[in-house]
């Protein structure tokens, strides 16, 4: 909830800085996993850790990412739905973060959120006008026949003017009850939508009129729109500005366009590349591999380097790209146990023939040379796989770490890698590499 | 390629009694997989793609479906008209079927190891079936794969249960497999990862897909020839390329026009699909059909060749028409539509254009 003042200070870089309509620094939610009667903490999941960004008045901030990335969790503490662990939310001017309950009641008015299940925004039982004008009700007014027409002048204005206010909305095609959705969302006349995957249970044509629509509407009412999704082509289409989220950080940002004509982030690059495309030739040959690790444990210095096609090697070391890759990912996968040598046993061969073998067996199943080119790497690599032969993954895992360290691993002084500008000088991001 | 098909699906039609009346959810569709292809059957949903795919191996429920007309031919077989012990050799063994949502598709009972052994033992004894399970996780490249066949589906991220469900759909070496929709549920980096993995598969092992999805962008990545379904009837078919790079059929070109992220804008379709109780009469895509003329809606068109594989079910390529009308900027008699894009979008405007201005002309 407390932030450091300076921190407060420091603008959104992608933003031009004028008076945003919300504004959040320094944002972190993490879940503490407990055990035992006592709840006694034994991690935490670190879901947004240390998030800054600014949604501009009128503006479509689009936050994307994979399902982990904690960009829902970004949704639900910006409108304190949840309360935050740590950092501070602006709402034209006001902290959001120390709101009274009245306070927080009118910024509730003012701020809405759309789901992406528009089945689980309506209560059953309600009839459109009811489910619709629901919030005003919540919010004191009493008077039936004005909620009526105020819901039936919105419904116009979503495209489902002339429907029978009485029907029940699971009536409704999926896409009219996403317009359905938005109208109750803006029933209340906010300033600002929070739209979590608004369109993706729709088919891609029913997609393009609900974006439509929803770019109507945010020019009719002068709405800020912070537009959550997985999916960058609709993003491209509907965002003036996006901001990448990678393991709870937000990894590059920038002008819509510029990000995805220029992107600077090997992430970025890799969400870009795996979009399909009509015009495509066939699957993309090397997608990125792996999964967004753990939350519980996200990896030191830069959170990507455990999947970064592009990873840095340590100072000194010169092997070629794919070797490199290959020596860190066993090293990797010494380090989270997964060698299992029992698999490279051929049964009767036992001894000290069995560990010259073993060597060999587990150079070709990491793609490895018989000899790395670098003397000093080779020496690294023979002696850690001798270790492991003699049982001592610990003593492997310390003998690989001499020398195959990345410096994308280490990050900064605070251990992770700050961010800094695009080439174009849009945006930002956090990656070692030059862009 | 002038390979026998593998499996050939002729006139097909479906239907369903429900309370409300019989549904029609495919009339008519034709379409065949060879060996080592991928075939496209791509639509929205409420397309009939997935019943086709369904009816195949005759999953769907019977009853409320009903078969009415046409054949499955699988290997000397008709499998509309099997036994269901005939049914039973050849579903899952010979045609496996992966489905969009792994979870489903799996038992958090039983390890995933011990799921896809069993997938094998059910189609040979086979004393190995573990040792052949785990060797199936290593082809669908799970990275450990003896530990990962100790593991339980909740353990497991949406992925790598798709990869799992893959393994045992090749558990049985099948000649064809069905896959419907197998990426929609996943973020974009593990679908990349699994079209990756599907593609290499299927060149090793010489299978015929049949790839079912709403996707055109996925279409691009994995199909070589496209079925292109509206309600239940081909509109469109051919290689992926050219149905692709030039859309013949008016839904096509929608199809391609709605898809967000090309930087070109997207145009959302107009209207809604036409209620499966009461479908329109003549061409099924003509009250959407910015092009419709009068004789639209009096007969259903015919497939015709427009090219090597290709065809389109649409008057304009037939003799009366000039297929270049197709390329005319449409919608100039669509009631001022265009200064509120989208608020007419709804589904409230499924009367077509020329629909919803005849009663105002009558009513003069």
């Amino acid at each position: 909830m407390r932030s450091a003042s300076g921190q407060d200070r420091r603008a959104d870089p992608g933003h031009d800085g004028s008076d945003p309509l919300l504004s959040v620094r320094g944002l972190r939610k993490h879940y503490p996993v407990t055990t035992g009667l006592l709840g006694r903490e034994v991690e935490r999941v670190r879901a947004v850790d240390g998030v800054d960004f600014d949604v501009g008045r009128g503006e479509t901030l689009g936050l994307v990412g994979e399902s982990g990335c904690g960009k829902s969790t970004v949704a639900s503490t910006a409108l304190r739905l949840e309360e935050p662990t740590d950092g501070t939310i602006r709402f034209d001017g006001e902290p959001v973060t120390e709101l009274g309950d009245r306070a927080l009641q009118r910024f509730r008015r003012r701020a809405q959120l759309v789901f992406q299940d528009p089945n689980a925004t309506f209560n059953p039982r309600m009839t459109v006008a009811e489910a619709v004008g629901e919030p005003l009700s919540i919010h004191g007014m009493a008077d039936r026949d004005r909620r009526r027409a105020i819901v039936r002048d919105l419904l116009e204005r979503v495209g489902l003017d002339g429907i029978d206010l009485d029907r029940h909305p699971q009536a409704f095609s999926g896409g009219q009850k996403q317009r359905l959705a938005l109208a109750r969302s803006l029933v209340l006349d906010p300033d600002l939508l929070v739209a979590d995957e608004p369109v993706s249970g729709l088919d891609v044509s029913v997609q393009a009129s609900v974006l439509s629509l929803m770019a109507d509407l945010q020019e009719t009412f002068d709405l800020s729109i912070l537009f959550i999704s997985h999916d960058m082509s609709v993003v491209r289409e509907f965002c003036d500005r996006i901001a990448v989220m990678y393991l709870g950080e937000i990894v590059e940002r920038g002008p819509v366009e510029s990000v995805f004509e220029d992107p600077a982030h090997p992430y970025t690059k890799a969400l870009l590349e795996a979009i399909p495309a009509p015009d495509a030739t066939g699957p993309p040959a090397e997608p990125l591999a792996g999964e967004v690790p753990d939350a519980t444990d996200p990896p030191d210095g830069c959170r990507f380097h455990t999947r970064c096609p592009v990873l840095i090697q340590p100072e000194g070391l010169d092997l070629d790209a794919a070797t490199w890759h290959r020596v860190f990912e066993f090293r990797q996968a010494v380090e989270r146990g997964d060698i299992e040598l029992a698999e490279f046993v051929d049964g009767d061969a036992g001894g000290e023939a069995a560990g010259a073998d073993l060597d060999a067996a587990l150079r070709t199943e990491f793609d490895l040379p018989a000899t790395l080119g670098d003397e000093q790497a080779e020496a690294a690599l023979g002696e850690a796989v001798d270790h492991l032969i003699a049982g001592d993954d610990e003593a492997a895992t310390v003998r690989l770490r001499d020398v195959f360290v990345s410096p994308c691993e280490r990050g900064d002084s605070d251990g992770r890698i700050s961010e800094r500008p695009r080439r174009d000088g849009e945006g930002t991001y956090r990656c070692e590499r030059p862009h | 390629m002038t390979e026998s098909p593998v499996l050939s699906v002729e006139d097909l039609t479906v239907a369903f009694d429900t309370p409300r009346g019989t549904l029609t959810a495919i009339e008519e569709l034709s379409f065949e997989v060879r060996t080592g292809e991928t075939v496209c059957l791509v639509g929205e949903s409420g397309s009939g793609k997935t019943v086709a795919g369904e009816t195949i191996t005759r999953l769907i429920p019977t009853p409320p479906g009903r078969v009415l007309n046409g054949s499955v031919r699988f290997d000397g077989y008709d499998l509309t008209a099997a036994s269901e012990r005939e049914l039973r050799s050849i579903r899952g063994n010979r045609i496996a079927h992966v489905f969009q949502n792994p979870q489903g598709a799996l038992d958090p009972a039983y390890s995933v190891g011990h799921q896809v052994a069993e997938t094998i033992q059910l189609h040979e004894d086979d004393p190995r079936a573990e040792d052949r399970a785990i060797e199936l996780l290593d082809a669908v490249g799970l990275p450990n794969p003896g530990r990962a066949a100790g593991q339980y589906p909740h353990q497991l991220s949406g992925g790598v249960k798709q990869r799992v469900v893959i393994a045992a759909a090749l558990a049985a070496d099948p000649d064809v497999l069905i896959a419907d929709e197998p990426t929609t549920a996943l973020d974009v980096v593990t679908q990349a990862q699994i079209l990756r993995l599907l593609a290499e598969l299927q060149a090793e092992r010489d299978l015929g897909v049949l790839f079912v999805t709403h996707d055109l962008g996925v279409v691009a990545e994995v199909a070589d020839r496209v079925v292109v379904v509206y309600a239940g009837r081909v509109m469109e078919r051919g290689p992926v390329d050219a149905v692709l790079s030039d859309p013949a059929h008016p839904y096509t070109r929608a199809l391609l026009a709605s898809l967000p992220g090309r930087g070109e804008g997207m145009e959302p379709l107009d209207g809604s699909f036409p209620d499966p109780q009461d479908r329109p009469a003549g061409c099924l895509f003509h009250p959407r059909c910015p092009h419709a003329v009068e004789a639209c809606r009096e007969s259903v068109p015919d497939e015709m060749a427009i090219g090597p594989e290709r065809t389109a079910a649409c008057i304009y390529y037939g003799p009366d028409f000039e297929t270049s009308e197709l390329d005319d900027e449409p919608g100039f008699d669509s009631s001022g539509s265009e200064d509120e894009p989208g608020f007419q979008a709804s589904a409230l405007d499924d009367q077509s254009d020329f629909e919803s201005s005849d009663p105002e002309e009558d009513s003069r």
